[in-house]
């Protein structure tokens, strides 16, 4: 192995007792990141069946326009859409990035935690049953169901406390169990509203608008950098309970502080946004490859991946078979699974080197 | 937990459960939608005189009956072989992508208008298994558990999403197929089940054979190989036999879950560890279980029915996760 210079960086800020250590390529690989998210978001509003140049859409997201037009299409109706896009994949990846620290397994997903399924019976049980409910009330409804079965698994996985393998296999379990309600009503339910529940489960982002960002921004101002708080004590649980209870870690208190985040962060991305899958599983993979494993870079450089996954999936399922608009949920899984498969073919071939 | 362990309890938990096996059957063949005597049932099948009753029990209820447990038989069977492949407790048919080939083969054929037939689902299962065998087995470390597992994963989720992206641009398509994906025994004759059986008795009998060089890598591949076993044909024939049940089964009947899964844990819970006695009794125990499922389907919202994969994964979810829980702590 040859000698390199010292692979860390390590921040400390004098007037909060935090400290940060990341890998050495963090900063370049944020700010390339936070570079292609900008470019992708302008894409997106730009592109339609009525085109803004790009130019025009920056000018009219800082004010500059005059262009009642524009103002329109890119404040009213893309910009909040293209920016929900964006913040679904942040709540998305980092969750993903906690579930896969917290279980020590890399093909965990926040799905494990039940969020999906939870909120998936209720979305489904209120556009198929309840057809007339208003709009609003359907991330509410998802929410409060993603959060019931997150609870129900954690306290059905509580046993003298809660090892990650029982949470994950009682995730399962509970998921079948509301998998099959979710399909007793797709088989018997209106087929126009199965149909509409069908985008639902696939994930869209689609007529999402102003009154849909605010209760998505505020749960991930608050989680987000509660999360990067504990990516510290994510890095020691990752050693395991035993080794982690050795180094001072109190295991329950911050496992179950770390579920919290997860389920908050992906229960309102779901909440919003439906079930877009793979961003969890994918974003945290991409970052840690670029990044390493150390949580607090991962979980920043995790959160910009995502937000980039959802986005341009989003840009591509409007713009493949327009007019017609596939879900951004069809897009990711079909881009994340050749993904999976990609990674399988390098550790194959480095495993033989 | 019970334990047959002696030599003689094993055969004869044997005989008990193929005494259970046909009392199902017998369940199977007098309760339904309509209320026919029993007598007039005995009548149906060895003294047949064309009437509507008479019809019921031959073309309806004796077809499904015969495929709830064929279908039953051959899932358990299917999920036994594979947790046994990959020493993975979790593994099920469904893993290796082959419901999710079946389902977007089946869709298909819909969307362009084939109709549904046995044929298109069978063989979108086994395109979708080889393809997850051959993606498995990439790179030079050929083909392990691990590998095979996340290739059947990742392969089930792209097949998937362009199921749901056929079904989202064609409502006519989602409408037809939606019964089929929950997973149902209705309305198949015994002519497709016929089509059929060749391949679930080929597959039976593989598995039946593959009980003790199955034991015998469960003990490490390393020591399987010293004992003289070519693990590498074991595994093909296990391949196969899965295949070959698992692509029989969710042609016939769609993508039920469970079966597979489930059956395997409580078979080991009674027999221990030899698959040459788990084979046989998940074989058994996996038709009754789909027989019983298939009759509370049909009784429990009577006139309509329930498609049985949802009554399978309403009673084997809380199954499962009481198998979860009794896990000792552990990291």
């Amino acid at each position: 192995m040859k000698l390199t210079p010292a692979p860390w960086l390590t921040l400390r800020l004098r007037q909060l007792p935090l400290s940060l250590r990341i890998d050495r390529r963090t900063p370049a690989v944020v700010l390339g990141l936070t570079i292609l998210a900008g470019v992708a978001l302008i894409v997106n509003v730009s592109q339609g069946e009525y085109r803004v140049p790009p130019l025009e859409v920056v000018k009219t997201i800082l004010g500059l326009s005059a262009d009642p037009d524009y103002t329109f299409v890119v404040n009213t109706l893309r910009l909040p859409r293209a920016l929900v896009a964006l913040l679904v994949g942040m709540g998305l990846a980092v969750a993903g990035a906690i579930m896969q620290g917290l279980t020590r397994n890399p093909l965990a997903a926040p799905e494990i935690v039940g969020i999906n399924s939870g909120a998936s019976l209720v979305a489904v049980a209120l556009i198929v049953l309840v057809p007339t409910a208003p709009i609003f009330s359907l991330p509410v409804a998802a929410f409060m169901g993603g959060l019931g079965a997150a609870i129900a698994i954690y306290l059905l996985a509580w046993n003298q406390g809660s090892a990650p393998i029982r949470l994950i296999l009682v995730g399962v379990g509970l998921t079948a169990f509301t998998g099959s309600l979710t399909s007793l009503m797709i088989t018997f339910g209106n087929i126009y509203n199965v149909s509409q529940a069908l985008v639902w489960l696939t994930g869209s982002v689609y007529g999402r608008s102003w009154e849909h960002l605010w209760p998505l921004l505020i749960p991930l101002m608050v989680f987000l950098p509660l999360s990067l708080l504990l990516a510290r004590d994510l890095d020691t649980l990752n050693l395991g309970d035993d080794l982690a209870l050795g180094l001072g870690n109190r295991v329950e208190q911050k496992r179950s502080l770390l579920l919290l985040c997860t389920v908050a962060l992906a229960g309102s991305a779901v909440a919003i946004a439906g079930n877009v899958g793979f961003v969890g599983l994918m974003a945290p993979h991409l970052a840690r490859h670029w990044v390493g494993a150390s949580h607090s870079g991962l979980m920043p450089t995790a959160a910009l991946v995502g937000a980039c996954l959802v986005e341009l999936a989003d840009v591509l399922g409007r713009l493949l078979f327009a007019p017609i608009e596939l879900p951004c949920g069809v897009i990711t899984a079909a881009i994340g699974a050749p993904y999976f498969l990609w990674l399988l073919y390098r550790d194959g071939q480095r495993a033989t080197q | 937990m019970l334990q047959i362990r002696s030599s003689l309890y094993r055969p004869l938990g044997l005989g008990i459960g193929l005494g259970l096996l046909v009392l199902s059957l017998l369940g199977s063949l007098l309760l339904g939608a309509a209320d026919i005597h029993p007598q007039r049932v005995w009548a149906a099948i060895f003294d047949f005189d064309g009437s509507t009753e008479h019809l019921i029990i031959r073309t309806v209820r004796l077809p499904r009956a015969l495929l709830a447990a064929g279908v039953g038989s051959a899932l358990a069977v299917a999920g036994t072989l594979v947790q046994g492949l990959t020493r993975n407790p979790l593994a099920d048919p469904g893993i290796l992508g082959i419901s999710a080939g079946a389902s977007l083969a089946m869709v298909m054929a819909i969307f362009w208008g084939y109709g549904g037939a046995v044929g298109f689902a069978f063989a979108g299962a086994a395109i979708a298994a080889v393809t997850v065998y051959w993606l498995g087995s990439l790179g030079r470390s050929g083909l392990t558990p691990l590998k095979l597992i996340i290739a059947g994963a990742a392969l089930s989720y792209l097949l998937g999403a362009l199921t749901t992206g056929i079904l989202l641009l064609s409502q006519r398509t989602l409408d037809e197929i939606r019964f089929w994906l929950a997973g149902s025994l209705a309305g198949q004759n015994l002519e497709s089940l016929g089509t059929m059986v060749p391949y679930l008795a080929m597959g039976l009998f593989l598995g039946l054979l593959l009980g003790r060089p199955l034991t015998l890598l469960n003990l490490g591949e390393d020591v399987a190989q010293g004992l003289g076993l070519q693990t590498i044909w074991v595994k093909g024939a296990a391949a196969v036999a899965v295949v070959l049940l698992a692509g029989t089964s969710v042609a016939l009947a769609g993508p039920i879950g469970f079966v597979g899964l489930v059956v395997p844990h409580m078979v080991r819970f009674g027999v221990g560890t030899d698959y040459r006695w788990i084979v046989p009794y998940a074989m058994i125990l996996g038709g009754i279980l789909l027989s019983v499922a298939d009759i509370a389907a049909r009784l429990l919202i009577r006139p309509q029915e329930l498609p049985v994969g949802i009554v399978m994964g309403l009673l084997g979810a809380p199954f499962f996760i009481y198998l979860a829980r009794s896990r000792r702590k552990q990291t």
